[in-house]
């Protein structure tokens, strides 16, 4: 049986309506485990899983350290620590922020493309600044994929385009078409096999 | 039909996906190298962290693969100097989650008062942000003049800051956001002066602490304690190492003792899970068997 692997999801500003938008949208027998880095103040709480959890099928966690990995199971970056996995499992750290972020999109992306190779799946959505970009650059040259929300659907359109920017080859979309490609890449596999190589 | 968890893992076996695999080869065969040749032991620390600190030395190195980092650590010295810093991840802050300290004044306080004599071990206490907060914490709340407070950690160099008491003055406007917030009574100034272009802390706060090193692979328990705490150290471990360490505070904790662990980081999976129970959700737990 092929593993599905993992899609990984990040945005800043904006990104509360965008992420419900997505997770809203997604089947409650997704396939994957979904991880989220979503930029946030440090103190911050768990609300931001609440406030998922309401209008999605999935389930929705705030991530806490070795958890496993689970399909159809969402684990949002903590705030205030970076999200890291490995193989099936997540791993925090409270390494120094990088590019003032902690939680980091480029952190997280770069070991989910080390640890899921094609299998990965990364997602850049609305914000104000570039992170997520090297780390979507990251998953696709370890032969991953890339989705980018369309600038012009994003609330913030600065994450998106530096994202699309570094990566030229990563499918442009607006949000609201976003859940049904990721439906038929990870729940219908058979079909992603034209972005390979 | 019956649903069936299944753990995700990188697919394996197509060429593709070749890679993830023979990095872990790489990376323990670079820890276990490192372990023979410098003594030094990562082999249990958590894999998804330290490769991500291999990959930063080699990128910044101008190196392409662990191979090639391998040969000059093993080699070089000075390259496993480099990496050592590279691998030591200090970060630290004063009153970092004030919730955690709103609920060791609301949940530890109480029970501490009872004893006599209060003995506490911050355990991987890095530069001593920590434990100063503690030292705060108790002397509000009138206690400290009966505690002692053992703060270890595996990494000498950051011990002797510790001890210094001088923390970065340019943090001092987060730490007192924090500090108020976690429920200072007093005003944060109160227990700095600016001095050697840091702030020095106050030495009454550490004269009942005891700075010294202790490694959590290696060493054994040292004394029995009321409090433990171990706050962002065991997210540096994997399961096994942290299960290890657990066996460790266990052992060093008096019955109905406190274990503190950082606000993300669970006793779930952990074989002595059912001798404690959760006090707040803070991540305090007590032990009751
Ligand atoms: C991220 S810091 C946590 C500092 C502090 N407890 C906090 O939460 O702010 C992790 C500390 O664990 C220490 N450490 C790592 N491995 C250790 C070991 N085997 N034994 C003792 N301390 C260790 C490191 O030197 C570092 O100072």
């Amino acid at each position: 049986m092929t593993t599905p692997g993992v899609v990984a999801i990040g945005t800043s500003w904006g990104g509360l309506s965008a992420l419900g938008r997505i997770l809203s949208s997604l089947p409650g027998d997704f396939r994957s485990p979904i991880i989220v880095v979503q930029h946030r103040s440090k103190d911050s709480d768990n609300l931001l899983a609440k406030l998922l959890q309401d209008i999605s099928d999935l389930k929705i966690h705030e991530a806490e350290d070795k958890d496993t990995l689970l399909p159809s199971h969402v684990y949002v970056a903590p705030a205030d620590y970076h999200l890291l996995v490995d193989a099936g499992e997540v791993s925090l750290t409270v390494d120094a922020p990088f590019r003032y972020s902690r939680p980091s999109i480029d952190v997280a992306f770069e070991s989910v493309a080390r640890s899921f190779g094609s299998a990965a799946i990364g997602v850049v959505l609305t914000g104000a600044n570039d992170d997520g970009a090297r780390g979507l650059a990251r998953i696709i040259a370890l032969g991953g994929q890339g989705i980018v929300e369309d600038p012009k659907t994003a609330e913030m359109p600065v994450m998106p385009e530096a994202a699309k920017r570094a990566s030229p080859s990563a499918e442009v979309l607006p949000l609201q078409d976003i859940p049904a490609r990721l439906v038929r890449m990870v729940n219908a596999p058979g079909q992603m096999k034209r972005k390979a190589g | 039909m019956a649903v069936q968890i299944e753990t995700v893992r990188p697919k394996q076996g197509d060429a593709a996906d070749a890679k993830p695999d023979l990095e872990r080869i790489e990376v323990e065969l670079l820890l276990e190298g490192v372990y023979r040749q410098y003594g030094f032991d990562f082999r249990s620390y958590a894999y998804a962290s330290i490769r991500r600190r291999l990959w930063k030395r080699i990128e910044s190195e101008g190196l392409t693969s662990l191979s090639a980092l391998q040969e000059r650590v093993l080699h070089e010295p000075e390259m496993m100097e480099k990496l050592l810093l590279d691998l030591s991840i200090n970060v630290t802050a004063m009153f970092r989650d004030p919730g955690f300290y709103v609920a060791f004044r609301e949940k530890v306080i109480p029970m501490l008062r009872t004893y006599p004599f209060i003995r506490l071990w911050h355990a991987g206490c890095s530069t001593g942000e920590e434990v100063f907060s503690m030292a705060i914490l108790l002397k509000e709340e009138g206690l400290y003049e009966r505690s002692r407070i053992y703060a270890t950690d595996i990494n000498e160099v950051v011990l002797q800051r510790a001890k210094g008491g001088i923390f970065p003055i340019d943090r001092m406007q987060e730490y007192t956001d924090n500090y108020i917030r976690a429920g200072g009574k007093s005003s944060f100034s109160e227990y700095y002066t600016a001095k050697y272009g840091g702030a020095l802390f106050s030495p009454s706060l550490t004269k009942n602490v005891v700075f010294s090193q202790h490694n959590l692979v290696t060493d054994k328990s040292f004394s029995e304690f009321n409090v433990i705490l171990c706050r962002n150290v065991l997210i540096y471990f994997d399961k096994e190492l942290q299960t290890k360490v657990h066996e460790l505070f266990y052992g060093s904790l008096s019955m109905f003792g406190l274990l503190c662990l950082g606000s993300k980081e669970s006793m779930r999976f952990m074989r002595y899970e059912q001798c404690y129970e959760q006090v707040s959700g803070e991540k305090i737990y007590r032990k009751v068997k």
